[in-house]
């Protein structure tokens, strides 16, 4: 049986707009380059999300899916939420309400 | 009765201004007794046509847009005039949101979200002018 895979846990917090998406995929995408497959984003301390991050949120996880990974979502709440669902990223995308559902480390161990 | 209000203002229609026009349209809306509830679909909202305009309208040239807040019968709108080149964000094509990660395009979710957090949506062209208004009713 296959082991479960690692995540890396990428936290996203404050806002995920316009001015802030690049930093974000930039992160990622240097993740990606050393190897990393799996990734959770931590959106516990994520206030806000436009447009421009569902975007960027969407380039990453095609990055991970070209190597055979994937992406996941973490505790998405108030508008994050919303737009989320709204936005039908809930389903192509498994949602946690926490971490203790899935093997995982941190970006950096 | 409640008084109609109307104020506007003009702002450059640059990415980096975008925040000031959303703090403004916030903060009237909340002076204007919107629900809470809605300040943050208001905001985001406002951030979508904003950034729209500065990309579509203007091609990310100088430029202008107006912000006209009008509370009056129970609406609240947003009207929101560039002078760029003609640009409908209605007429996106609207994102199919059942497709798998591989399939999903990344284009029309700012205009998706518009209509889906305001109450009503209206674009015209009219005297050269880009007119979008988004609208919250707030008599319910």
């Amino acid at each position: 049986m296959q082991p479960d895979p690692v995540y890396t846990v990428v936290p996203v917090t404050g806002r995920l707009d316009t001015a802030t998406t690049t930093a974000f995929e930039k992160q990622c995408v240097k993740l990606i380059s050393e190897g990393i497959s799996h990734i959770v984003l931590d959106l516990t301390g994520l206030q806000y999300i436009s447009s421009s991050g569902l975007r960027s949120i969407l380039v990453v996880a095609k990055k991970l899916q070209a190597n055979d990974g994937a992406l996941a979502l973490c505790n998405p709440g108030g508008i994050v939420q919303e737009v989320i669902s709204i936005s039908g990223f809930d389903n192509i995308f498994p949602v946690y309400d926490n971490l203790e559902a899935l093997a995982t480390h941190s970006a950096g161990e | 009765m409640a008084d109609a209000a109307a104020s506007s203002r003009v702002f450059p229609a640059t990415i980096d201004e975008y925040p000031r026009i959303v703090d403004f349209v916030g903060e009237k809306a909340a002076a204007a007794g919107v629900p809470q509830k809605r300040l943050p679909h208001l905001r985001l909202a406002v951030e979508e046509a904003v950034v729209n305009i500065c990309h579509y309208a203007y091609h990310a040239q100088s430029g202008k847009i107006e912000v006209r807040i009008e509370h009056a019968g129970g609406e609240f709108s947003v009207r929101l005039a560039d002078n760029g080149v003609p640009f409908d964000p209605l007429t996106a094509a609207v994102p199919d949101i059942t497709l798998s990660i591989s399939e999903r395009q990344s284009g029309g979710l700012g205009i998706f979200l518009i209509r889906r957090m305001m109450d009503d949506v209206h674009y015209e062209r009219r005297a050269e002018q880009n007119i979008l208004t988004l609208v919250l009713r707030t008599d319910t």
